[in-house]
């Protein structure tokens, strides 16, 4: 690790402050960020910590939404969205370890926005939005492929809000060893269809598998994507899995999602 | 008996301070005025270094030194420990092995420079600072294009990347030839014995210190075998003498092998450490060790069974290429061979056998020994193969394998392939497996899955392997440089509690716990009044380490040797405290008496006239109570044992679960069953992780591509079963005076081919009978992938 300075506004506004200096990078849970750091692939001359700042934390409902804040940690959401978003609390149970849950959080995930990671697909699946100390982004506008994002420089995100679905689930196939998604499957329904976010699969990130949308809008069930497969055009392969393997396992995951959702 | 003797399940002692966080490890000793040691190692894995200006990092701050391959130009190359003769009676070829690359990089991680700096992360600056100008040459990273005519040479001065071509049983090529020219049937397969890191927990380190007055060098470091390190760094790289040399491993967390060898790092620190007369410290990352522990396995081999019309095994024939990496590591030549074909035989009367290996060297980290080391190798092989065999054959693996089993009444049983087995009983390991495993409800069990959606399968797995690596003067006769007896102390304090000096080490296998057992059994006394010393050589006898199971086996029988000379002298004291004869003497429950009388004087009475000899026959006998025995075995020993493997496949995704998982070994006489019960979960957890997740992987420019935990898929607790373990179908060892086999390997050993075996089953008997062999790991990827190629 290279020496840095490090500094923990409690404030949103003294965090745009800090993070308007040259070399400086927004820290939240650190479990992306700080192995990279350690190996020395990354080096921020200030971390500006985001997790002193009280109105970047916390599950609360608005309307027919969850509103997220950018610093809650896995745990947290996998405890408190439990009543209103079951899909998605159970999304976060699942990802990492109790450590990593207990630090890592929402914001740092959307942000960092790895091709595996399981967080893009819900928040893609849910047709969530963006808040940042900027503006407001929509889900699909927001993910730019791997590790892209339409963060500008120095942009904070400070929450999610997500619309609640009638029904959702995550089916989540590990890669073997670091157990981020290989293949992540994320189907939400809503009064106005069906939503179907893959993740872990393709080589431009998380993607919306419309063909099974719509499938999926007309008869809520496993058998609706019989016949239906993702092509193995564009997606990853790697020692895990071919662009094959990870084609199947998309729709494998869908049926299980589908099945799976309540 | 004593509550804590021979055959008790006594918990180890030394868990508490593991567990609690108060263990000590290498990276818990800092030395005053330490500095640290950051090595620049190659990102390339095949280059010529054209120039190192490391004047700029030189002079950044903190930095004390930066040392390249000059400043060692006295010290000879790491040594290799095995000299393997190849079959046209020819030596290996055997590179040099400098500690910083000379002229040449060799591997990715392969060691440059080394920075002294007052902090780490100033070493690291300056590494970033030193100017290296590499020439990156192509990388050969297949073995099988290593041996091409006109390959890159991994070493300019060797004529090829052959290592050596080696023949056993050179003299019965022919005739195996000809038994399979004549057979009546004949089953071959293709198979890789994937590559592997051992990951122990602990990460290596080394500390170097110096003392200018008594010119004495301390090396603290993560060793298996103080003693070993000690000689061969002593002796053939740094020239010092050993009583001026002193190693120290102290609390070691985990070796599995990868601590056996002598590595770089080791000699930098020593020699560093003298030069700037300032201790110096080095303590790698995870991912150097990625980079720079001595990797395991990575065998290509093809094997192939004759059977004449009966199913009776006539020969089995096997070709192997074994990657031996950039350089030689320690014991690595002997793994493929003398390790791994004279257990060809395995526990079958296959009366001939022939194994020809070609040990290759590529632009990859060296491999070497790993639990198991050669064993795992020859069992994989001989399993599968018989494994196919009763699937081509249409016959019950079960009853193939029986019908060709050594008999329990054939013992002592001489192989084809030089060793003879003193003992085993391979029915009823076999028997009490298929017991445990309720194998005969299978059917049901199978069909319960085939109603939830998945394929269920078992296999099996039947090995016999060699522990305790011996007699010294046989393996020299095989190339060993090293002698392989064992020793141990027996200090027996004037109150009469006990140090044990024991030249084996600790790291994992609860020495601490088990050798008391043994002496608090011989005298009678409590196992609480005895302490084990080990991995010092300052304070050990010179013993050979903890490796290839044979603490038990070997330093095991010297304490037993030690122990008797101490109560052989103590009946002389006891003899004359009790004015009687030393024939009529007894000792019970640690107390010695004369035989028919009521005359008796307890343990601790003879123990403080042997250091106050008042009372004591001084005239004949010396005074105090220590004795030293070394043990020199006659023979290998051979656990062996039967494992049963029951996993379901989900066919959608080609991911295995271990449903269940029973072991039934003959480890021989067993000192402590729960310390025992505990080496086998070990090594079958490191054996299905051979089977299901592990794979070292590098790409075809020589990158490592598993360079983390990212990559590189340890198993964990959730892919486990429960195990089932016995240990109760044992056949005593015949030569050691424990009746001790070891135990440490077995799991890893007989593990991976009955997983392996059961997918291949349970794809089968769902009709998937165009899958032959999955290579391991088998991973979901691998399994779905069979499933669907036609
Ligand atoms: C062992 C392990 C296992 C894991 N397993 C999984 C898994 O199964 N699934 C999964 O999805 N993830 C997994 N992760 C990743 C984990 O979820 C991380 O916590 C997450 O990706 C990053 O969140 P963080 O809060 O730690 O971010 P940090 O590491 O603090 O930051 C990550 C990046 O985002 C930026 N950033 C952080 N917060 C903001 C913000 N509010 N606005 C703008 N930029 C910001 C930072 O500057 C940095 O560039 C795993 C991580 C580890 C270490």
């Amino acid at each position: 690790m290279y020496a840095f300075d490090f500094v923990k506004p409690a404030t949103l506004a003294d965090a745009v402050t800090a993070l308007g200096q040259d070399g400086a990078m927004p820290l939240s849970g650190g479990q992306t960020l700080l192995p990279t750091m350690k190996q020395r692939l990354n080096s921020p001359e200030t971390l500006v910590s985001l997790t002193g700042i009280t109105d970047l934390k916390g599950v609360r409902r608005e309307g027919d939404a969850l509103v997220i804040g950018a610093a809650t940690t896995h745990a947290e959401v996998a405890r408190d969205a439990a009543g209103d978003y079951p899909g998605l609390a159970a999304l976060a149970g699942q990802i990492g370890d109790p450590a990593v849950r207990s630090r890592g959080t929402l914001g740092g995930s959307i942000a960092n926005n790895d091709p595996s990671a399981c967080y893009p697909a819900a928040v893609l699946g849910s047709g969530a939005t963006i808040i940042t100390n900027m503006r407001e982004i929509s889900a699909g506008d927001f993910f730019q492929g791997m590790f892209a994002t339409a963060l500008e420089e120095g942009e904070i995100i400070t929450a999610i809000r997500f619309p609640i679905p009638e029904r959702s689930a995550y089916a989540k196939f590990h890669q073997p060893a670091s157990r981020f998604a290989l293949t992540g499957a994320f189907v939400a329904q809503y009064a106005g269809g069906v939503h179907v976010a893959i993740t872990g699969a393709s080589e431009s990130g998380v993607f919306r598998w419309s063909e099974a949308e719509a499938a999926l809008s007309g008869n809520f069930s496993p058998d609706a994507l019989n016949g239906l497969s993702v092509p193995a055009k564009g997606m990853i392969g790697d020692l895990h899995g071919t662009p094959e393997y990870r084609a199947h396992l998309a729709g494998v995951m869908t049926r299980r999602a589908v099945a799976a959702a309540s | 008996m004593p509550k804590d003797g021979i055959g008790a399940s006594t918990k180890r002692r030394e868990d508490i301070r593991f567990l609690t966080g108060n263990g000590r490890y290498t990276d818990d000793i800092n030395l005053r005025g330490q500095a640290y040691v950051h090595f620049l190692r190659s990102e390339v894995a095949h280059g010529r270094i054209r120039s190192i200006d490391t004047s700029a990092a030189s002079a950044m701050p903190g930095v004390i030194r930066i040392f390249t391959a000059e400043d060692f130009g006295h010290a000879g190359g790491l040594p290799c420990g095995w000299l393997v003769t190849d079959r046209f009676g020819e030596p290996m070829q055997e590179p040099k092995h400098p500690i910083l690359a000379e002229g040449k990089v060799r591997h990715v991680g392969d060691p440059i420079c080394g920075i002294v700096a007052e902090t780490l992360e100033q070493a690291r600056d300056a590494a970033e600072a030193i100017e290296l100008d590499i020439e990156e040459l192509p990388a050969v990273v297949d073995m099988r294009k290593a041996l091409e005519d006109n390959s890159v040479k991994v070493h300019d001065d060797l004529t090829s990347n052959l290592c050596y071509d080696w023949g056993f049983v050179e003299e019965n090529k022919e005739a195996v030839n000809a038994a399979f020219a004549e057979a009546a049937h004949v089953v071959s397969v293709e198979l890789t014995n994937n590559r592997l890191c051992a990951n122990p927990m602990e990460a290596r380190v080394a500390i170097g210190d110096y003392d200018p007055w008594n010119e004495q060098h301390t090396l603290y470091t993560t060793s298996q075998n103080p003693h070993v390190i000690r000689l061969l760094m002593g002796a053939f790289v740094l020239s010092l003498p050993e009583h001026k040399l002193r190693i120290v491993a102290p609390d070691v967390g985990g070796g599995f092998g990868s601590k056996i060898y002598h590595y770089a790092e080791e000699a930098f620190c020593t020699h560093v450490a003298k030069v700037l007369r300032q201790p110096v410290k080095w303590t790698s990352t995870r991912s150097e060790a990625f980079i720079s522990d001595a990797h395991a396995r990575d065998h290509v081999s093809k094997v192939e069974l004759a059977l004449d019309k009966d199913h009776n095994f006539l020969a089995i024939r096997s070709t192997t290429l074994a990657n031996m990496g950039a350089y030689l590591s320690t014991f690595a030549p002997s793994v493929p061979t003398w390790l791994h074909g004279t257990l060809m035989a395995g526990p079958y009367k296959t009366p001939l056998v022939y194994v020809n290996v070609k040990a290759v060297f590529t632009n990859t980290v060296a491999v070497d020994a790993y639990r198991g080391a050669g064993r795992p190798e020859a069992t994989f092989q001989l399993e599968r193969i018989i494994d196919k065999a009763a699937r081509e054959l249409g016959v019950d693996g079960v009853e193939l394998r029986r019908k060709n089993f050594i008999k329990p009444e054939q013992f002592p049983y001489q192989t084809p392939v030089a060793v003879e087995y003193d003992s085993g009983n391979f029915h009823a390991t076999m028997d009490k497996m298929l017991e445990l495993s309720n194998y005969a409800n299978l059917d049901k069990r199978v069909e319960e899955s085939r109603k939830k959606g998945k394929l269920r399968g078992f296999g099996i797995s039947q090995y016999i392997e060699a522990c305790g690596i011996a007699p010294s003067h046989l393996v020299g006769q095989l190339g060993a440089r090293a002698g392989l007896y064992e020793t141990a102390t027996v200090r027996v304090n004037a109150t009469g509690s006990i140090s044990v000096l024991t030249g084996c080490h600790s790291h994992g296998q609860g020495h601490e716990t088990s050798f008391p057992q043994i002496v608090a059994d011989m005298i009678g006394i409590d196992a609480s009044q005895i302490d084990i010393v080990h991995g010092d050589t300052a304070t050990t006898p010179m013993g050979m380490g903890t490796y290839g199971s044979r603490s038990m086996a070997v330093g095991g029988s010297a304490l037993v040797k030690a122990t008797n000379k101490i109560i052989d002298k103590a009946k002389k004291i006891a003899a004359h405290l009790l004015e009687a004869s030393e024939a009529d003497i007894e000792l019970k429950d640690g107390k010695f008496s004369v035989a028919g009388t009521d005359k008796s004087v307890d343990w601790a009475g003879v123990t403080l006239a042997a250091y106050v000899p008042h009372n004591y026959p001084l005239e004949s006998l010396e005074p105090g109570l220590e004795e030293t025995a070394f043990y020199d075995p006659n023979n290998f020993t051979f656990p062996s044992g039967c494992y049963g493997c029951e996993i379901e496949v989900d066919p959608d995704t080609g991911k295995v679960e271990i449903m269940a998982f029973t072991a039934a070994d003959d480890f021989g006489v067993v000192i402590n069953p729960m310390i025992v019960e505990g080496q086998v979960h070990g090594g079958l957890a490191q054996g299905i992780g051979q089977a299901l997740t592990e794979n070292c992987v590098y790409d075809e420019n020589g990158q490592l591509l598993t360079g983390s935990f990212m990559d590189y898929t340890m198993p964990r607790a959730d892919d486990l079963p429960v195990f089932k373990v016995d240990h109760s179908c044992f056949t005593p060892c015949t030569h050691n005076p424990l009746g001790a086999k070891g135990c440490g390997e077995a799991g890893a050993i007989g593990a991976p081919p009955a997983v392996v075996n059961a997918v291949i089953d349970a794809l089968h008997r769902a009709g998937h009978t165009h899958v032959q062999h999955i290579n391991m790991p088998v991973t979901p990827a691998r399994v779905w992938a069979a499933m669907n190629s036609k």
